[in-house]
């Protein structure tokens, strides 16, 4: 590369609102209906149906533009974008143009290397999903299902402030925490309950004009994102670099060929001929509303993290990892509240939790546990009644299945033997079984009791108190 | 007529509406769109200056509903009048974008 490039990114977010229902009717936003059983007139564009719209998606929408310092527009309305599409049975899609909800807001982003940088939200506003298409493998034929239509989303418009992959997924990670702690919605890519659209363009180091941008859809994870990032600011410097221009275009990301595809023809002229949607009143935002929706914002990751050091005492580390995640916050402190071990609670979700979400790919959201059954374990641990290794077992079916600890227990007999006479025969009969090894300890090496240790635990079944095995071995070998 | 409609934008404004016009129907849209610009323009000579936009008749706001759920399953009848239908989905002439 003969010159010093930089890459230009500005993001298109899309979050699914956490509501009941859809954003103009009735109907139920729920997933995994049968196709079109969560339908209306209103939400499949039926002649002479009429929106009436959801309190709760102003409230979240300003929410979110509270917490991310954006001036809320007080006096708003919505737009038609007109467009024809089968999963759009309207042939517009109610959104906001001209007012939206939030404007001139900003988040700051933390990166790798500690430095803090601020990423302008240029706005948010409120506005419909879409119905589903399947397109048939075989046949000509598409098919509808408009469950997902009308369905409430915010669009959050990024300024082009990135300037890399690590910069957009740290602006991602922030508005997902700030989304998740607002309960506003779960920002599950994978789900599409979060989408993000990547406009980038390159221009040399030092312009002061931007580039050509491209934008790229279809992006379901962090990694997608990464990759599309990358590929797309090679496939623009090297047309740069053979003296091409970038076309401005709509492009597909194709994850498993690592390409992506421009994706819209000539004909499909962005030409939305947005109007106000004369079906909906305007939406005015009184002072009084406002501050009692500002008074109901939660505790954020900072203002929680400052409580946790002077009320539990753990570590800034455990802290910082416990206040990533609103669902790992609440369950801490729902758990610390019932058993009184902060820091006990702490270790077991920065520990299994964490190392079990990590095995199954799971999120901290899809945490299904109940933070009571959590404490009963570690009070079934403090008080001597199972060991640390079978607390292990029994917590990753508290994991799966939100078993109650103490039943669970009771019924798979997996109490700590602390019965110092059953331990003691166990241990004779490992010393008579391994001659060797006790040879091996005698004769200096120290470590061979670890191995006697293991047979007895293996012996009772995992069951034995570790403490007395440890202690009794000790008392029978050094006689 | 001050406003004309040329055969480019009437052409433009077909494939934005998705309609196919016949010679006939195209001279008579063209007519038919001058009049209305025609007409905006007879709005526009009005003084407006300090006026605050509306963008809907009735001087009413914030017409709003709870967030809970009173419909039940619409598939019948969202489904009644589909020209093409399986058990649970419309059919559409397949029309990805790409
Ligand atoms: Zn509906």
């Amino acid at each position: 590369m003969s010159k010093n490039y930089e890459t230009v990114i500005g993001l298109e977010v899309h979050v699914e609102l956490a509501t009941k229902t859809k954003i103009f009717c009735g109907c139920t936003t729920a997933f995994g209906g049968a196709p079109n059983t969560h339908t209306c007139p209103v939400c499949t564009g039926m002649p002479g149906s009429l929106p009436v719209l959801n309190k709760k998606v102003v409230e979240y929408a300003a929410a979110v533009g509270l917490a991310t310092n954006c001036k809320i527009t007080q006096k708003c309305k919505f737009d038609r974008k007109n467009y024809f599409y089968p999963d759009n049975p309207q042939n517009y899609q109610i959104s906001q143009l001209y007012l939206p909800i939030c404007r001139d807001g900003h988040v700051d982003i933390t990166l790798a290397d500690g430095s803090t940088k601020q990423v302008r939200i240029h706005e948010i506003h409120m506005e419909e999903d879409a119905g589903k298409l399947v397109h048939d493998e075989y046949d000509d034929v598409s098919y509808v299902d408009y469950n997902r239509s009308g369905v409430p989303l915010i669009e959050i418009v990024s300024e082009p402030d990135m300037r890399s992959a690590e910069e957009v997924i740290a602006y991602l990670e922030k508005l997902r925490q700030t989304i998740q702690y607002l309960g506003a919605s779960d920002c599950k890519l994978q789900e599409g309950s979060m989408r993000a659209d990547v406009n980038l363009s390159i221009r040399e180091v030092g312009a002061s004009e931007f580039g050509t941008r491209t934008e790229m859809k279809n992006l379901n994870s962090f990694t997608a994102i990464t990759h599309a990032i990358e590929g797309e600011t090679e496939r623009q410097i090297d047309l740069l670099e053979a003296g091409k221009e970038v076309e401005q275009q709509t492009r597909r990301w194709d994850d498993n060929n690592g390409e992506s595809y421009p994706m819209r023809s000539k004909e499909d002229a962005h030409d939305y001929r947005y109007f106000p949607d004369p079906d909906l009143v305007p939406l005015n935002i009184s002072d009084e509303w406002l501050d009692e929706i500002r008074s109901n914002q939660p505790e954020f990751k900072e203002e929680k993290a400052i409580r946790y050091r002077e009320e539990f005492g753990i570590p800034d580390y455990d802290i910082g990892l416990i206040t990533d995640s609103k669902k790992l916050a609440d369950i801490f402190e729902e758990a610390t509240a019932e058993c009184g071990e902060p820091k006990k609670v702490s270790n077991w979700i920065l520990g299994e939790t964490m190392r079990i979400l990590k095995e199954k790919s799971l999120d901290p959201e899809d945490i299904t546990f109940s933070p009571a059954n959590l404490a009963k374990l570690i009070k079934l641990v403090d008080g001597g009644t199972i060991n640390g290794s079978v607390a292990k077992e029994v917590f990753a079916n508290i994991f799966d299945e939100d078993v109650d600890p103490e039943a669970y227990v009771e019924e798979h007999g997996l109490k700590q033997v602390n019965d110092e006479g059953a331990l003691k025969a166990c241990v004779e009969k490992v010393i008579a079984d391994n001659p060797q090894s006790v040879l091996d300890y005698k004769g200096g090496k120290v470590q061979a009791i670890g191995y006697l240790v293991g047979q007895t635990m293996k012996a009772m079944k995992g069951k034995a108190n570790p403490g007395m095995v440890n202690q009794l071995l000790k008392e029978m070998l050094d006689k | 007529m001050a406003n004309v409609i040329d055969d480019e934008t009437i052409d433009y404004v077909g494939i934005l509406a998705e309609l196919e016009l016949s010679d006939e129907e195209k001279e008579q849209a063209k007519g038919d769109m001058s009049r209305m610009l025609d007409y905006i323009d007879k709005l526009n000579e009005l003084d407006t200056t300090g006026i605050e936009p509306m963008s809907h008749a009735f001087a009413v706001s914030n017409v709003m509903r709870e967030d809970l759920v009173t419909n039940g399953d619409g598939s019948e009848a969202t489904l009644a009048n589909a020209p093409e239908k399986t058990d649970d989905t419309f059919i559409v002439p397949k029309t990805t974008i790409s």
